[in-house]
């Protein structure tokens, strides 16, 4: 249920900029409103791209929040990819990788 | 009248995106093949423009998913995605709410379709409607078939809201263009991006160009993950056009693989 939490406030963030905003300037104050375990609540606040990735969100919401994060397209490529090799393949949901290799 | 038009198109953010970064052929021929889309398009001479495609939670959320759902309202907004990101400046696109309707409660008749008077483009309307209405004059009637958040609809009914879609065209004085946007195979926004399964892509083309309900309805969708990416089950897209132009001969006018591009890049349209 908490990877649902984790997509809904994702998927809200990447609709509406005063949350955006909001979530900026205080990010602690979004997520008290989110039913989060702790290490969701840590990727987001670090805003850990690499470790929501293999939480399991889904790459269409979090290929948003990554730009909304100020990553360039390869940045954001590399941080999954990196995230692999620390955390291991995604632990749930369509976005399993089969090989993190891709051609970009 | 009726259909006048009926054709696919890729749909993926990094045509518009990420141009600077692909290889100037790929860019120029993908570009042309869009250009001549257009032409195709415009020739027909349509009152409106049915979008199909798998949008990507700029609406709809697994608190609340239609598996079909067609838009109602007079204008929409997109791109949803920072402007930026996806080379698209955000603007507002005109709807028919009355012609919508007409068309949804035709719909109900074979598929229970649901509707929706808000409606904000991400990049699977905004990209091809960049390129295929670049003046924003046509109204436009979006269409989602949900392709992102299992579970989905089985392909076969992806086929009867198609032949649905084609029956409520029929049944309109409008003359009624579709266009259905989405990818073949393709990993997009996972570390396997730009990996794309052209013999795969090639083969399902050829069942789209042959009209083969059979082949097209057979695949699974472990078999689409598996060998098409969590991007090949837009095919759903596809497989609607097809439904909804039974006995007429689809062409495929552009495919190329574009890595830089996520996709297998495709035009194709339907002899009507």
């Amino acid at each position: 249920m908490s990877l649902y939490q984790t997509q809904k406030l994702l998927y809200l963030l990447n609709k509406d900029v005063q949350l955006q905003q909001s979530f900026l300037a205080d990010h602690e104050s979004v997520l008290a409103d989110y039913k989060l375990t702790e290490e969701e609540h840590a990727a987001l606040a670090k805003q850990d791209i690499g470790l929501l990735y293999i939480l399991g969100v889904n790459g269409q919401i979090l290929m948003h929040f990554a730009a909304m994060c100020g990553l360039a397209w390869p940045e954001y490529i590399q941080a999954m990819r990196d995230a692999l090799v620390i955390h291991g393949n995604v632990r749930t949901g369509l976005y399993v990788t089969t090989d993190g290799k891709g051609a970009v | 009248m009726s259909l006048v038009f009926a054709g696919v198109c890729s749909h993926a953010p990094g045509i518009t995106g990420r141009a600077h970064l692909a290889d100037p052929d790929d860019k120029a021929t993908l570009y042309s093949a869009f250009d001549d889309m257009r032409q195709a398009l415009e020739d027909s001479k349509p009152d409106a423009l049915i979008v199909i495609a798998a949008e990507h939670f700029a609406n709809f959320f697994m608190n609340n998913m239609p598996a079909y759902c067609i838009g109602a309202s007079d204008e929409y907004e997109g791109p949803i995605e920072d402007p930026q990101w996806l080379g698209i400046e955000r603007r507002l696109i005109p709807g028919n709410p009355e012609l919508s309707k007409r068309i949804i409660q035709s719909v109900l008749q074979d598929v229970d379709v649901a509707y929706a008077e808000e409606w904000k483009f991400d990049h699977g309307i905004s990209v091809p409607l960049h390129f295929l209405t670049p003046k924003y004059d046509l109204d436009i009637i979006p269409v989602n078939i949900n392709c992102q958040g299992p579970p989905l609809s089985p392909l076969h009914r992806a086929w009867a809201f198609g032949e649905a879609l084609r029956k409520a065209c029929d049944e309109a004085p409008e003359r009624i263009a579709i266009v259905a946007t989405g990818g073949i195979s393709h990993w997009p926004a996972t570390p396997d991006s730009g990996k794309i399964n052209e013999a795969w892509d090639k083969a399902f083309l050829q069942r789209w160009c042959a009209g083969d309900k059979a082949a097209m309805l057979s695949y699974t969708d472990e078999e689409i993950w598996r060998d098409a990416g969590q991007g090949g089950f837009e095919i759903r897209a596809f497989i609607a056009i097809s439904g909804a132009t039974v006995g007429y001969t689809p062409r495929v006018h552009y495919y190329r693989p574009i890595p830089i591009f996520a996709v297998g890049c495709t035009t194709g349209w339907v002899d009507l």
